[in-house]
């Protein structure tokens, strides 16, 4: 066991580091590059004037130099004034040094974000708390919503309740969140004016009013898919010898679903809960968006828009570390709540 | 000059004959099927339940709706009445007398017209962007399923890098205006639209290799039509200017293609690891047949159930995927009338105007259930057998 969970870890490393590569190219492509320093410049600034900024503030460097300068794993240098000759701080508003130093990852230094001119961790991490509540309403309601109505499906296979329920939960699952954002707006905000259409009030401080929505929002998509997955679990289940065993010894109904046949059943969703995580990403960027709450997705929305390199490789690493370790875990809960399987 | 109305109940009977195209076409399909149903395999087996008949019948509508979309919509997606701002619906546009069914947007174009030529945009992109996540995936799953080994465990790595990406950092990252400046997406256009070509190649030259007379002919006709294509679409160099596409629809699509292959890598890996063990299987390789042969003909005949219902599921995910990308404003142009650009253009101005918000959306919505449904009761009848 042990010595699997090391070698998924280290493969995760290794996803890690390929997956930042990449991004760390892509945001570093000539037009992106282009993009930050007209941004970063006044206006009316001619390409020459551009380029010196580029070159000043290290951004021509050898590629892999300053990849390693991210990671931490090559000393950051400081950019020299072009006034005074002098060593100077590459942004004065992030402290970075004036002496060459290791300051990446490594050394949990995440950079500097020149949109919102402050260090990318006081952005970042913040955010995060910020999506960290959004996401444990979500689950707190998401995952008793669906489970219940994949085991109410699935306790009696073909019933008018499974037929009902399954097509509702295939409903959901076609409606993205930025269509049942706009739908759920429109009835509650709009014609039934009880709740808010937007979440920015909710940094200050959370209420029913102005985070009903976008927990239900995001909800929404999840609930289909995970009740469908209880459903076909449930469904084998409820065809097993054990429960036609403990049916004919005299129980009820009721206490062979909930004694015999519900553990049973929970162990598939378990994994597609865990490996929900991913997808809700994706929808915490759009209904952070749609909702103005600000969070993770906002700040990557915010980070892409503007070029910020090094508050957008933040956001990957935060949430590619978050995909990889929802990964390890359902792979590991799995084997404990299934007895059958070993993992090697 | 005052905007006249029409009443509730003349919009809704207005909205259903500008349909009648897509009725008449939607009720000679439908009735044929019906009737041939036991001749037509599964596609008739659909017709059993009513899960399936509805399924089929959204998606028919919506891809009728899109082949008539220029009889079906009274106005030009693009073209504004500056009167018609913001109209409510059922609002008569007093030069042509023609009527705003479902109102008019901010920029005062018709919310119907831009919803039926929406369906187009979307009607083309999904599926074909499905069909060639298809094609790679499959090409790519084959091996890795059936050698194991080095393969799969260099491609499933790749499969898990691509799959570890939160799709929309992947969607900022590869569809951004200044990515088109580089070869990047030509690149992986280049290398995408390369699969089709290799995998019908591959196809018939294990099948007909000692059949000349019938392998020179596919194998030609493969390389004539894939090359030409080929050339029309990463190059735009089409002899014949038929082919052509923008080249912000041609990063959307490799975009989409490159987001949803791994996910076809997997499922058909995972296939392949379960057919391989079947005793037809063995029987193909004691015959000493070659590797290629037993994938592509004995292997994925067997595996296409579950890929059927993957690609009707993908093409509904694909959709959606669009759809987030236009929200985004990714890629599309702003003024297109796709509906994920719809549903963000409207989204914004909630509190003011809702009727330019919900016929986008309720399409998009209605048009993935619709595959949704189908996919469903294509799994039902596929596990009856």
């Amino acid at each position: 066991m042990l010595s699997f969970v090391i070698r998924r870890l280290g493969t995760m490393a290794l996803t890690m580091l390929c997956l930042t590569m990449i991004v760390f190219f892509l945001v570093n492509l000539g037009p992106n590059l282009k993009k930050l320093a007209i941004s970063q410049t006044e206006m009316h600034t001619s390409a020459e004037q551009l380029e010196a900024w580029l070159v000043n503030h290290g951004y021509r460097q050898n590629f892999f130099v300053r990849y390693g300068q991210w990671l931490g794993v090559v000393p950051k240098q400081p950019v020299t004034d072009p006034a005074t000759g002098k060593p100077a701080q590459r942004f004065s508003f992030c402290n970075d040094p004036v002496v060459p130093t290791f300051s990446g990852i490594l050394q949990g230094d995440f950079g500097c974000s020149t949109k919102f001119k402050t260090t990318v961790a006081s952005k970042l991490f913040p955010a995060l708390s910020a999506t960290g509540i959004l996401m444990l309403c979500v689950l707190a309601v998401m995952v008793p919503v669906s489970l219940l109505i994949g085991i109410l499906a699935g306790m009696r296979e073909g019933s008018r309740t499974d037929r009902t329920l399954s097509v509702a939960s295939i409903a959901s699952t076609a409606t993205p969140e930025y269509v049942s954002g706009v739908i759920f707006t429109v009835i509650f905000a709009s014609w039934l004016g009880v709740l808010n259409g937007s979440a920015a009030s909710a940094s200050q401080g959370i209420t029913f009013y102005n985070f009903t929505l976008p927990v239900m929002t995001l909800a929404i998509y999840g609930i289909g898919y995970i009740a469908r997955m209880t459903r076909a679990s449930m469904v084998e289940v409820m065809t097993q010898q054990y429960i036609r065993t403990a049916r004919l010894k005299g129980l009820s109904f009721g206490s062979v679903v909930v004694k015999h046949a519900l553990r049973n059943a929970l162990i598939a969703p378990f994994t597609v809960i865990m490996l929900q995580f991913p997808w809700l990403l994706t929808g915490v960027v759009i209904v952070e968006v749609m909702f103005r709450y600000q969070g993770f997705g906002y700040t990557l929305v915010e980070a892409a828009g503007n070029n910020d390199i090094d508050l957008l490789l933040g956001c990957s690493l935060v949430s590619v570390f978050i995909v990889l370790i929802t990964q390890l875990i359902s792979d590991v809960g799995y084997a404990f709540l299934n007895p059958r399987i070993r993992v090697q | 000059m005052q905007v006249e109305y029409l009443s509730a109940f003349n919009v809704v009977l207005g909205v259903l004959t500008r349909f009648w195209p897509v009725w008449i076409a939607l009720a000679l399909v439908m009735g044929a099927s019906f009737g041939y149903k036991k001749k037509l395999g599964l596609y008739g087996q659909l017709f059993d339940s009513g899960v399936g008949i509805v399924g089929v019948g959204i998606c028919l509508f919506w891809l009728f709706t899109a082949i008539f979309a220029s009889t079906v919509a009274p106005f030009d997606p693009l073209a504004q009445v500056p009167i018609m701002k913001d109209v409510l619906p059922g609002a008569i546009e007093p030069a042509s007398k023609l009527v705003y069914y479902f109102g008019g947007d901010k920029l005062a174009r018709d919310v119907f017209s831009r919803m039926v030529y929406g369906s187009q945009i979307v009607l083309i992109i999904a599926p074909a962007a499905t069909g060639f996540a298809l094609m790679v995936g499959i090409t790519l799953g084959l091996p890795a399923g059936y050698y194991g080994g080095r393969i799969d465990t260099v491609l499933s790595f790749l499969a898990n890098l691509v799959l570890a990406f939160p799709v929309i950092l992947l969607f900022y990252l590869l569809v951004t205006p200044g990515i088109m400046d580089t070869p990047i997406p030509y690149a992986m256009a280049g290398l995408f639209f390369l699969f089709p070509i290799i995998f019908f190649s591959v196809l018939f030259w294990t099948r007909y290799k000692n059949r000349p007379d019938r392998l020179y002919i596919l194998l030609g006709l493969t390389l004539v039509v894939g090359g030409w294509i080929y050339a029309g679409l990463v190059f735009d160099a089409d002899p014949f200017k038929i082919i052509h596409i923008d080249p912000n629809q041609l990063n959307i699509f490799v975009a989409v293609v490159f987001a949803s292959s791994p996910g076809v890598f997997r499922i058909v890996r995972g296939l392949v690891m379960d057919i391989k063990t079947r005793d037809y299987v063995a029987a193909a390789q004691t015959r000493g047949e070659s590797p290629w042969y037993i994938m592509l003909w004995e292997i994925l005949p067997n595996a296409r159930g579950p890929l059927i219902v993957d690609a009707c599921l993908r093409i509904g995910y694909t959709t959606i995927l669009l759809g987030t990308l236009g929200y985004f404003g990714l890629g599309l142009a702003p003024e297109s009338p796709d509906w994920g650009t719809a549903i963000k253009d409207a989204s914004r101005l909630l509190r003011s105007f809702i009727h330019p918000a919900l016929p986008p959306t309720i399409a998009l919505m209605s048009f993935v259930l619709g595959l949704n449904l189908l996919a469903d009761s294509l799994r039902e009848q596929s596990m009856k057998d």
